[in-house]
């Protein structure tokens, strides 16, 4: 089975730690997007599973097989390069039967494999241009061409769509993805946009420092998030994190104190074994609902800055102790400037971190 | 670029629009100060072709014909190949037949010696600057900086020792010794030009080609070697040349039967006791300067990449 396992892998340059005991197993036919801000090791986790870089510590096992000492050349794994890596001196057609040479494949099987992947992804026509002489979408084809051109145990993608326009970027997106539905390898994709990880993943590893800091699928760490890094890492405009004092729970609502104002919020009934100290509230932008004035257990902010984004529109707020609040309302929620804003969040959407940075929820 | 290129193009006169876009002006201004350059070698070249009573006369004759009377005939010589042909032989004592100079077997050791040494450094110096570059000890730069020491010193003050050590292994004299000598002064050169070059190159590539099936020895020689073409021409005739023309190590290490033409060169004009003969200097000189030009018009188009390489980002 195609699959890929990483257990607790470990890497250090020197007295740096790049990734720490990281933990991942990607199923046959799984696409598995490694997220996080630049630096965090996502890219070192790749080239290790790859074996461009040894492993500190732990294991590798690809396809059931411990991969530890094993070149990259042995270890039949394909990987799409940041830069597309396209070999200068050769042409389109060979750079794509590359991996093919060393597969030993016979001249006419060669030109077939070539000429089905070309056709996937709409290469016939430049097969006998250079890569100097073609367009980055296309170098970026090709790098996926070169990829899929075999039959490899796995395929792993560094940042494949980075250097590609915002056009350009949404229709590999899809191409992508439609491409690798139909392998059925297990997958993993380094990227830095969380958008690309949302729509192509089936699951996501958040990483920050090295350390992966949550697995699971787009819609869970979306809307679970399980502490206030990813918490503000996923989702634009970003999730509000507000730092409150945590009084106590009753009846479904915490009691919470944040810049003098007193307001009893619905949230995760978990929050009930909590000890009142210092606590983070994270709700999302689009969590808030716009009431009057007379309502109970509201937070008051200040609309400072409106800007319009077509079907909605973003509310840049301040509470009267100074906290930015983001606040996004449908279009037809006319908002103007110097309004006091009445906000109450949604339960389901109402996020309480620990001290610690930890969500708590049942 | 390279099947469609004619003679005039190659040697710089292109056609099209690109020619002159610096106008004429400029044009002229480079012209002159080219030709400023040149002009010692250009009075050599006729030098050669000249009889040998024209060679110190004044005023100099400069031209070979008279441009259809545009040179008046004081200045113009009637050019002749007989220096040409007393480099291989000629009269050595009054009154004798013409006897063989062993310039044809001089100019065979320059040929030998400068491009095995040359090439043995570029095959060694490739390597280990691919080490250098890929494979970086601890103290990476030290070791580089101490292989540029070697340079650092002029000869004058090395060679003394040098030829102590060599005299002791028996190498003074030999072909072996010389080209050794040659391709360790080469070495640091070419290893700092490589690296430079491999530095450039994009890791990716590499990896790729790792991730596609390649073997260590397949990423060097499939992927890396042939992006850095151009390197290992420009390093190959800058070392040619400074190889080519380098005199004293080959005064002082070469025997009567290895001697390279620079040194030949030296002891055919200083001797026989009549002073300098300068026609047959100068067309020693000419016939020297062939290999050395031959060999950079054609490594042109490489040379001038490489000498550019890596200024320029894609």
């Amino acid at each position: 089975m195609s699959t890929i396992e990483i257990r607790k892998l470990t890497k250090k340059f020197g007295d740096f730690v790049a990734v720490r005991d990281a933990d991942l197993s990607v199923a046959a036919g799984e696409v598995v997007c490694l997220l996080g801000p630049s630096g965090c090791g996502k890219t070192t986790t790749l080239r290790m599973i790859a074996g461009l870089e040894r492993a500190t510590a732990g294991d590798v096992v690809i396809a059931g097989q411990r991969m530890n000492d094993l070149s990259p050349e042995k270890r039949n794994i394909a990987m799409v390069f940041q830069f597309y890596a396209l070999y200068p001196a050769l042409t389109v057609g060979q750079n794509i039967a590359m991996p093919l040479h060393y597969e030993k494949v016979g001249k006419a099987e060669m030109e077939t494999r070539v000429n089905k992947v070309a056709d996937i992804l709409h290469l016939r026509e430049v097969l006998d241009r250079l890569p100097g002489q073609i367009s980055e979408g296309e170098k970026q084809r090709i790098a996926v061409a070169r990829a899929i051109v075999r039959d490899p145990n796995c395929f792993l993608f560094d940042e494949p769509l980075s250097r590609l326009d915002v056009e350009l970027r949404h229709s590999m997106r899809g191409q992508i993805k439609g491409v690798l539905s139909n392998l059925s390898k297990a997958t993993v994709i380094v990227t830095h946009d969380q958008l690309e990880a949302l729509t192509m993943a089936d699951r996501i590893a958040i990483m920050r420092d090295g350390l992966i800091e949550q697995v699971g699928s787009p819609h869970e760490v979306f809307a679970k998030p399980a502490n206030v890094f990813v918490a503000s890492f996923i989702g634009t405009p970003q999730m509000n994190l507000i730092e409150a004092q945590f009084k106590g729970y009753n009846n479904g609502k915490a009691k919470v104190v944040f810049d003098q104002q007193d307001v009893d919020l619905s949230v995760d009934p978990a929050v009930a074994n909590l000890a009142p100290g210092k606590v983070t509230v994270g709700v999302r932008p689009r969590a808030f609902t716009v009431v009057s004035q007379d309502t109970q257990d509201t937070i008051e902010a200040l609309a400072e800055l409106i800007e319009p984004m077509g079907a909605e529109t973003l509310i840049h707020a301040r509470t009267n102790t100074g906290s930015d609040i983001r606040v996004v309302v449908a279009r037809h929620n006319r908002v103007k400037t110097g309004e006091v804003l009445h906000l109450i969040p949604d339960r389901a959407q109402t996020h309480v971190f620990a001290e610690d940075g930890r969500a708590v929820r049942a | 670029m390279a099947s469609g290129v004619s003679f005039w193009e190659r040697i710089g006169f292109r056609s099209g629009g690109g020619v002159g876009d610096a106008g004429w002006g400029r044009t002229l201004g480079v012209a002159i100060v080219s030709l400023i350059y040149f002009l010692p070698v250009l009075f050599i070249i006729f030098t050669a072709f000249k009889p040998q009573e024209l060679a110190l006369s004044v005023p100099p004759t400069l031209s070979p014909t008279s441009f259809f009377g545009l040179i008046p005939d004081q200045f113009v010589f009637s050019p002749t190949l007989e220096n040409f042909g007393s480099v291989f032989s000629r009269v050595m004592t009054a009154g004798g037949a013409p006897e063989a100079t062993g310039f044809d077997r001089f100019f065979f050791n320059s040929i030998v010696i400068a491009t095995v040494s040359v090439l043995l450094a570029l095959v060694l110096g490739t390597l280990a600057s691919y080490g250098f570059s890929r494979y970086p000890l601890k103290g990476n730069d030290t070791y580089l900086f101490i292989i540029l020491t070697t340079r650092m010193l002029p000869a004058i003050v090395v060679v003394i020792p040098i030829i102590l050590m060599f005299r002791a292994v028996g190498l003074a004299g030999s072909y072996t010794g010389i080209i050794l000598l040659y391709t360790a002064f080469n070495l640091a050169f070419t290893i700092w030009m490589m690296k430079s070059f491999f530095d450039e190159l994009s890791t990716d590539v590499e990896d790729a080609a790792r991730i596609d099936g390649s073997s260590e020895t397949k990423v060097f020689l499939k992927i890396c070697l042939p992006q850095v073409v151009a390197g290992l021409a420009a390093t190959f005739v800058f070392g040619l040349i400074l190889t080519w023309n380098e005199f004293l190590f080959a005064l002082l290490l070469t025997g009567p039967d290895t001697r390279t033409v620079p040194v030949a060169m030296n002891q055919a004009v200083a001797s026989g006791g009549r002073g300098t003969d300068w026609t047959l200097l100068a067309a020693i000189e000419t016939l020297f300067l062939i290999p050395v030009f031959l060999v950079t018009f054609f490594l042109q188009d490489h040379l001038l990449r490489g000498v550019t390489f890596g200024t320029v980002k894609k």
